[in-house]
């Protein structure tokens, strides 16, 4: 029973707007609304076929080699930066600046420097999804409890090891925080990188079918970027509930624990 | 057994003290001017001695206990261990601390937060195994090895503390106010616990607490603070029958009178002596 | 441990320094700047990147300098922050008002989670080829955008907020007789508004970015077009410079949200932490 309220629940509402939806283009040709029905046909029609491979594939490629490149790179610098003070003092007003350049602004320079091609698309991603993990890096690694800290001192964890046993792990939770804000951040720098000069991808495909007036493709294209969103959400939920078990277990706790 | 060693470590060099604190001051230079926590403390600690120090809130005990283990340079003073300079953390010197959940890593099971001073100390695996097993045998933990911390009670945490604090090796226990942060039949047990051992295995312990009683219970010898800015206000050599017991013991005529006079002495320094 | 929070954004704490290490750090903090001012200089003179790419930071500098003198940069920047402002205005005002109405009802948070959960991660961006067939190169099309990826920063923000009051306090409030209007502005409204206004500190970045690439790629006024100008009419220094006035907005902008949060909030003490970019 309470299994079909939560169903109900989860989908009363998104069932209604669609029915509304298709009530209200029954029997319409508008240009710029297509019915549900169709909507649903473009998405398997245009989707699952080729273009599968032709354009979500190099999309996805290019967001996953991104975020990537952007998470090694924020969080060795971040792990760097938040323990070594002087160094931290010395990047931070640059980096304030840097960051606040949003990052598709950047890509007309990037287009110019490095030209038409994947390196120039990854490299936005990276520009753009490095900030959240770096700076949200920067605070878990100043944030170690300090109880914890002189625990591994005086066991003699040190050096290099401290930062990979202690640190990084200590700061992990601030670091998904961090992860999942460039999800958000690379999608768009991935749409907008391909709206802009690319011979593929999904944000190219939408672009055509908008400048060829194909509007029921088009919106499939706005669905498709939505259901990815909501893939890379997902994976990271899973990713997160793995890596952190220990940090919702201990907030849980026995209620025990000082 | 490896950690019996130990008890035969602190069977030779007889009378030589194996902690010494000589002049220890500490002061902190805060925006509204300088605090002296510690003035001028000395006090010595012979191998296999069980010592407690007691003292009024704000004692700066645990600024004592932060700059004996090496974790803060004091303004000026010395610490030495079995005759050499601390600078440091150095190996040689465990801590329990009172927060027994932040003093655990919480991402390792009980056996990896046990195993980890004998990882730094590079000690190979199967010696390692062995080592924690028997630690957490002699805290009485020794089916909990692939629990996490967090899943664990509050007396339990502080066993697993230690548990790690013995197999690191120590000369020299300096614990932290432990049983504050527990409720009292827990904290009884763990009294018990560490009493055993320290009879077992030997190590000499530092032990500082704020409850009275607690302190008499355990020590051969209570050293009281003043409050700040400290010095040792008194010394008291314990003499009550080495065979503890939580209800006999403190039912004694002879407890009571010990009990009383730190007691006194802890309002004395409640008092506070003038600023030098 | 500290307790780091997935969603609900809180207001930062503040690390008091002493003034000499603050002295330091300013220091600091400039010779930072001017190694990255001399390696971008070197990487220009000294051909690491070809100079008909990238103009040294110098020629840039300097061509800002000029951009700041005429008035068409002006008029582009004025454009930007109004489509920024606009659009932030309408995600507040609709975030909060759909916010408190899903927020105080059980049943509307339980409908309408899973619609919310999946239209949130639909990037803005997505909506570019539809805002062009709407609005063309209008500023209704700008507004599309950044409200689109604004209202669902403040309504999450206003959910957590509305979902975080006492419950004791709020059963109190019912059996003292408090009607809604009072208890919204004595029980939600406190414990809403720090939300409310790190939401605000948010979106009002989101909207900038938001703002400038709309213009960068549907071509309405602004700083954004006038970047796309730049590089099409193959002026690569200014568009440069642009970049930098664009950078030097965003900091601006995100100081004053800053700001205002430490106004409003100095009272509040953050027990959460998030630091976003």
């Amino acid at each position: 029973m309470r299994i079909m309220r939560q169903l109900a629940f989860t989908l009363g509402l998104p069932v209604i707007l669609i029915v509304i939806w298709w009530l209200a283009t029954l029997g319409s040709t508008s240009f710029f609304v297509p019915q549900p029905a169709q909507l649903a046909a473009e998405l398997v029609n245009v989707w699952l076929g080729p273009r599968l491979l032709e354009d979500v594939v190099p999309s996805v490629v290019r967001l996953i080699a991104g975020l990537a490149l952007a998470i090694v790179v924020g969080i060795a610098l971040g792990l760097t930066l938040g323990t070594v003070r002087w160094l931290r003092r010395l990047t931070e007003p640059l980096f304030e600046f840097l960051r606040a350049i949003p990052a598709t602004i950047l890509v007309p320079v990037l287009l110019l420097i490095i030209g038409i091609n994947d390196t120039m698309k990854i490299a936005v991603i990276v520009f753009g999804c490095v900030w959240p993990i770096l700076l949200n890096t920067i605070e878990g690694a100043r944030a170690v409890d300090q109880v914890l800290t002189d625990t591994a001192k005086i066991y003699g964890l040190n050096g290099l090891r401290r930062v990979r046993a202690l640190v990084l792990r200590s700061a992990t939770p601030q670091i998904m925080v961090g992860i999942r804000q460039s999800l958000s951040i690379g999608l768009i720098l991935m749409v907008i990188s391909e709206l802009f000069a690319s011979t593929n991808g999904i944000g190219f495909a939408i672009v055509q079918f908008q400048r060829l007036y194909q509007i029921p493709e088009m919106w499939s294209g706005i669905v498709v970027l939505g259901l990815l969103g909501l893939g890379l959400s997902a994976v990271f939920r899973l990713i997160q509930a793995r890596v952190l078990f220990w940090y919702y277990g201990s907030r849980e706790g026995t209620g025990d624990g000082a | 057994m490896v950690l019996e060693d130990m008890e035969s470590q602190a069977r030779t060099a007889g009378g030589v003290p194996l902690l010494s604190v000589q002049k220890l001051k500490k002061t902190y230079s805060t925006p509204g001017g300088d605090v002296e926590a510690v003035a001028d403390l000395s006090f010595e600690l012979r191998e296999g001695e069980f010592a407690c120090l007691v003292g009024p809130s704000g004692s700066g005990k645990t600024t004592l206990l932060k700059c004996i283990a090496g974790l803060l340079e004091p303004t000026s003073g010395t610490v030495t261990l079995a005759g050499k300079r601390v600078n440091g953390p150095t190996k040689g010197m465990a801590v329990v601390f009172q927060e027994y959940g932040r003093s655990l890593f919480p991402w390792m099971t009980t056996r990896g937060n046990v195993e980890l001073p004998l990882k730094n100390q590079k000690v190979p695996a199967a010696a390692r195994n062995s080592v924690v097993d028997e630690a957490l045998e002699a805290v009485g933990l020794g089916h909990v090895g692939k629990s996490y911390p967090w899943q664990l009670s509050g007396g339990m945490q502080q066993r697993v503390a230690i548990a790690r604090a013995i197999a690191s090796r120590p000369k020299v226990l300096l614990m932290d106010e432990p049983f504050a942060a527990v409720d009292a039949q827990t904290r009884a047990d763990l009294e018990d616990l560490v009493r055993e051992v320290w009879r077992r295995l030997g190590v000499t312990i530092l032990f500082i607490t704020h409850d009275i009683d607690e302190s008499v219970y355990l020590g051969e010898r209570v050293i009281v603070l003043s409050s700040s800015p400290t010095v040792i206000q008194q010394d008291l050599a314990i003499d009550l029958p080495d065979a503890r017991d939580q209800l006999e013991t403190r039912n004694l005529p002879r407890f009571a009178e010990l009990r009383t006079r730190i007691y006194e002495e802890i309002q004395i320094a409640k008092r506070g002596t003038p600023a030098a | 441990m500290h307790t780091v929070s997935d969603a609900p954004h809180m207001p930062r704490s503040r690390r008091v320094r002493k003034p000499s290490a603050r002295g330091a750090s300013v220091a600091l903090g400039i010779v930072g700047i001017l190694v990255f001012l001399i390696l971008w200089q070197s990487a220009s003179i000294f051909g690491w990147v070809n100079s008909k790419y990238l103009p040294t930071a110098t020629d840039v500098l300097t061509m800002l300098g000029v951009q700041l003198g005429e008035g068409r940069f002006w008029v582009a920047v004025g454009e930007t922050l109004r489509a920024w402002s606009i659009g932030l205005a309408i995600s507040l005002v609709a975030g909060t008002v759909l916010g408190l109405v899903i927020g105080s009802s059980r049943f509307l948070r339980r409908a309408t989670h899973s619609t919310i959960e999946f239209l949130r991660p639909i990037p803005s961006v997505g909506l570019i080829p539809l805002a062009v067939i709407l609005f063309g190169i209008k500023l209704e099309g700008v507004l599309l955008l950044v409200v689109y990826a604004c209202f669902w920063i403040i309504l999450i923000q206003v959910l957590y907020g509305v979902a975080d009051v006492d419950k004791v306090a709020e059963d109190t409030a019912k059996s003292l007789g408090l009607g809604t209007f009072a208890r919204v502005r004595h029980l939600v409204w406190p414990t809403l508004l720090p939300y409310l206004v790190t939401g605000f500190r948010l979106a009002a970045t989101v909207a900038l970015v938001l703002a400038i690439t709309a213009e960068l790629v549907i071509g309405a006024p602004g700083l954004g077009s006038e970047v796309a100008n730049a590089r099409s009419s193959n002026a690569i220094t200014k568009m440069y410079a642009l970049v930098l006035a664009s950078g030097v907005i965003g900091v601006l902008v995100n100081l004053g949200a800053r700001a205002i949060e430490r106004r409003l909030l100095f009272w509040h003490a953050s027990v959460l932490r998030e630091v976003s970019a």
